[in-house]
């Protein structure tokens, strides 16, 4: 069985630029100070896990990461 | 020349002839010497010692997990950095048994095949500093591992085993991130075991006496004496008892015999707890349906004189301020949070509430360390615990409490720095 990718962020490397929310507006919002909130994307899925439908997003959303902050695990 | 096992509670402050056991030739009269189990690792874990740092791991699971790794070098850390401004037990052990403490560094270092033995001892605490050190000069070459002493800045969050870590390695004292978990600690290539510095003494102890004996006292399921830092009042006492010992005994052993309204259990990450929990064992299995745990041993009265909120208000201001800053929810939401206990507390503002419970909830999880997490745990309890102060509070009506001056220490150490 394939285990469900999820997305992450190493909290320390983030900076807040936001463009993670941008690019993937279904699986990440903001906070009130411009840092990362995984969301659940849609009923049957928790927070942080990327459905197979939104894995380009996700790995777009990690690509353009500018401090290379969110991380897809397992990685692609 | 035999040695009997110490028969009571005093165990790691077993004294010789009414005297702490301080100096190298007291302490292998009043312990013997010790018996270098080559199988201490088993004895240890059929001991059932779990951390005493605050954590409260399987203590054998951490050290075999560095035993295992493939770095060719390891080192132990004994953390004695006692961050926690409300704890005073590691200053107190080092202070009374520092011997203890060592020969436990080298009973695990011989364990798991260190070659190093690192004590941290925080910048701002001379008196275990100098007790440390004076222990080290005595013992000379008897000792199979150097053992060194570095003093890291006194940071709240600098005794957290991977800002402490960071720091021997050569960096600032703040967490670094761990992508998994759990993950091995290193400092260059060599592999690192961090143990409290009650831990390591409880390891000798274990050495010495074996595992029966060890589990003759206290909870099935974590056994031992564990040290206690109680404050009755404005100054903490460290106390030694068994692990399912109540807050009640532990405030009569310190003479207080006032009226409480909660209790601060576990540390400034911890939980408030109501005063009905009194008489209730600090035992993982009776604290866990409120949401507590020992912790690092702290034991905070809040006397039915003082507001719980103003405490706790207190302590998150100290909290916010302790941020290593790295990390956006923690740099930013702490000090959010503190700004709304303190308007909370004072009686300013009808919407803390709400503020509290959206805020604690964007902080909750989301630093690379567990101290964010620790501080929404303190929060939302102090405002379970007090809530109907709270509500009074928010209405504009704070109690005749929160005028008095907070009983938890909140000293400012940002002067430190981190390196």
């Amino acid at each position: 069985m394939r285990s469900i990718a999820h997305l992450r962020v190493n909290p320390i490397a983030c900076d807040g630029f936001g463009h993670c929310a941008e690019l993937a507006p279904e699986l990440v919002a903001l906070d009130e100070w411009g840092y990362p909130v995984f969301l659940a994307a849609d009923g049957r899925h928790e927070p942080g896990e990327v459905p197979a439908r939104l894995r380009r997003v996700a790995e777009a959303a990690v690509a353009q990461c500018p401090r290379r902050a969110l991380l897809l695990d397992p990685p692609s | 020349m035999s040695v009997l096992a110490p028969s009571s509670a005093t165990r790691l402050f077993a004294t010789l002839d009414g005297r702490p056991a301080d100096t190298l030739r007291a302490h292998l009269r009043l312990r013997g010497a010790p018996r270098h189990r080559p199988d201490l690792l088993d004895e240890v874990s059929a001991a059932g010692l779990t951390g005493r740092g605050g954590a409260g791991f399987p203590t054998a699971v951490k050290a075999r997990f560095v035993a295992k790794s493939r770095s060719r070098r390891r080192v132990v850390v004994v953390n004695a950095m006692e961050g926690e401004p409300a704890a005073v037990k590691d200053a107190t052990l080092v202070v009374s048994a520092p011997h203890l403490v060592l020969d436990g560094a080298q009973a695990m270092a011989r364990a798991i095949g260190a070659d190093r033995i690192v004590v941290a001892v925080a910048q701002d605490n001379p008196d275990t500093d100098r007790a440390i050190r004076r222990a080290v000069g005595q013992r000379g070459a008897t000792d199979e591992v150097a053992i060194e002493v570095l003093n890291p800045p006194g940071r709240y969050v600098a005794g957290e085993e991977s800002a402490l870590v960071h720091w021997i390695a050569g960096g600032e004292a703040v967490p670094t991130f761990r992508r998994d978990r759990p993950s091995q600690l290193g400092i260059g290539r060599a592999a690192v075991l961090v143990d409290n510095a009650e831990t390591l003494a409880q390891v000798s102890l274990i050495d010495r006496f074996g595992a029966d004996w060890f589990r003759a006292l206290g909870d099935p399921d974590a056994p031992g004496t564990a040290l206690f830092s109680v404050w009755p009042a404005r100054q903490g006492v460290c106390v030694e008892a068994p692990t399912d010992i109540t807050s009640r005994k532990l405030l009569d052993a310190v003479g207080f015999d006032g009226v409480v309204s909660g209790l601060l259990l576990g540390g400034y990450g911890g939980t408030f707890v109501p005063a009905d929990l009194l008489d209730t064992p600090l035992t993982a299995s009776a604290l866990g349906p409120f949401g507590a745990s020992r912790g690092a041993g702290i034991v905070l009265a809040v006397p039915s004189s003082s507001c719980g909120l103003v405490e706790a208000a207190a302590i998150t201001r100290y909290m916010a301020r302790e941020s290593a800053g790295q990390c956006g929810p923690c740099a930013f939401g702490l000090p959010a949070i503190a700004e709304d206990m303190d308007r909370l507390a004072r009686g300013l503002d009808h919407r803390a509430l709400d503020h509290l419970e959206r805020r604690t909830a964007a902080v909750d999880g989301r630093g690379a360390c567990r101290h964010p997490d620790g501080v929404v745990r303190m929060v939302r309890s102090a405002l379970r615990v007090f809530g109907k102060d709270a509500e009074r509070h928010a209405s504009g009506r704070p109690c005749a409490g929160a005028s008095r001056r907070p009983i938890a220490p909140t000293p400012d150490h940002t002067g430190a720095g981190w390196r």
